[in-house]
């Protein structure tokens, strides 16, 4: 196959731009276009909710590349204009703006949409984060106002409760599971979680529902549970998990599920690709369809989509990873871990909050995760891509009980 | 080559350790540790890899050869 005349990104975040680096890399020289519905040049999400939220950093660090390294690239950026159609056996994009964009390949990169509250419309001091723009409206709300209430216990609620607190704020997160993070990391290390999140002053109302937001003259008071009882608050955060942003491209002639819907090499149609938290494809290695809403894999689905696009023949196989920084934690966790794993600490103590733990599976080690053990944790992947038997992996280590 | 790291950015994933371990090792918090600055030519394809899949785009490379 020869390398297309053209071909155009939309999404211009890390996924998105990966694509457009690896294609220059490997020796791409046609016609290259980057679209992005927000004005703001690439940049990263995952120190939103912490490092730009506390202030810690001003937004521009977290800007994944200079000026001079996105000219270097020779592509149009076209930035601050969404796709809000694509019509696939066209290879054409039309924008909010009005233009129309056709190449010869297109690669979707459009991410997530945050999930929202019904009762949080039209109501302020009530927030999502995903933007850079929410993130500083949400750390101008915080700074006035000192109760907060997160609803929603997965990874980014969390992360926001842990720089909320470490903002000084009273901070309580509200949440279905029964730990936070319980759908991530499993009920025991979701239980360390919690542990450390009370330890550092964060009130967890866990196993419980959201009901409503309580507002008065157009500002939220309040969260009502499900129980009738209204947790005050000045600032509400939700953070409820997100979708893939599939809508624009109802009739466009994909298929979308979870998602735009690929083959093993992340192809959705003839000259169509998906890369990063939007695409779901198949996994050659797992046999089955899979979405990854995680920063790595934007990177390695890009990069392997470039090969792609430019002839090369490759099933898209990682080993997924994924990391979260709270208070003084750092947890990492490779592979998968199955809700219904066996678990097995191999490697420090959990009370002393540094700990390696397996998490097996059909008799195979499954996942890793590390907490605050970086260069063991590191190690222990070998058993998630090597298959190890669980009882190899294992040996004399301690099993925690399900 | 140069190798500069941006260590704020460094979240401590050691893809880039996996990928180029003569020119990449970790702190005990994860944080990058520069071994090589100016790795030999045989290296430049790991680290180029390296630096392509940062999950915290802390490498950066300034080629002139």
């Amino acid at each position: 196959m020869n390398a297309p005349a053209s071909v155009l990104v939309v999404g211009a975040s890390a996924g998105g731009l990966a694509v457009a680096e690896a294609l220059r890399r490997e020796g791409y020289a046609g016609k290259l276009t980057l679209l992005g519905a927000e004005r703001h040049l690439p940049y990263d999400r995952p120190p939103l909710s912490k490092k730009v939220l506390s202030g810690a950093w001003e937004a521009d660090k977290a800007r994944l590349r200079s000026e001079a390294e996105l000219a270097k690239l020779d592509a149009e950026l076209v930035l601050g204009d969404a796709a809000v159609h694509l019509d696939a056996a066209a290879r054409e994009v039309t924008t909010a703006s009005g233009r129309s964009l056709r190449a010869e390949v297109i690669v979707l990169a459009t991410g997530l949409e945050p999930r929202r509250l019904p009762s949080q419309e039209g109501l302020s001091g009530v927030h999502v984060l995903r933007t850079v723009d929410e993130t500083l409206a949400l750390r101008a709300d915080l700074l006035a106002g000192p109760r907060v209430v997160v609803v929603g216990d997965g990874v980014l609620g969390t992360e926001i409760a842990a720089t909320a607190r470490g903002m000084g704020l009273t901070v309580t997160v509200v949440g279905p599971q029964p730990a936070p993070m319980a759908s991530q990391l499993g009920p025991v290390v979701g239980g360390y979680l919690a542990r450390l999140h009370a330890d550092h002053g964060v009130e967890l109302r866990l196993g419980v529902a959201v009901s409503d937001l309580v507002g008065e003259g157009g500002r939220v008071r309040g969260v009502r549970l499900a129980s009738g009882e209204v947790l005050p608050a000045d600032v509400v955060v939700v953070a409820i998990g997100s979708r893939p942003a599939i809508g624009w491209l109802e009739g466009s002639g994909l298929r979308l599920a979870d998602g735009i819907v690929c083959d093993s090499r992340c192809q959705a149609a003839e000259g169509v690709y998906a890369v990063g938290d939007v695409a779901f494809w198949h996994h050659e290695g797992l046999g089955t369809g899979l979405r990854l809403e995680n920063r790595t894999n934007a990177v390695e689905q890009g990069m392997t989509v470039a090969a792609n696009i430019l002839g090369k023949d490759r099933p898209y196989t990682p080993v997924p990873y994924f990391w979260t920084d709270q208070f003084d934690a750092k947890i990492q966790v490779f592979g998968f871990l199955p809700s219904d794993a066996e678990v097995a600490i191999v490697e420090g103590d959990p009370a002393r909050r540094q700990f390696v733990a397996l998490y097996g599976s059909r008799g195979k080690v499954k996942g890793v995760l590390g907490w605050n053990m970086v260069k063991q944790t590191r190690q222990h992947r070998q058993h998630v891509v090597d298959g190890t038997a669980w009882t190899d992996a294992v040996g004399k280590a301690i099993l925690v009980p399900r | 080559m140069r190798v500069i790291v941006d260590l704020p950015k460094c979240c401590g994933a050691g893809q880039c350790v996996m990928i180029a371990p003569k020119v990449f090792d970790q702190q005990d918090d994860g944080i990058v540790i520069l071994l090589d600055e100016k790795p030999p030519k045989e290296l430049h394809a790991a680290v180029r890899e390296a630096a392509n899949v940062c999950p915290g785009a802390a490498i950066r490379l300034e080629e002139s050869e």
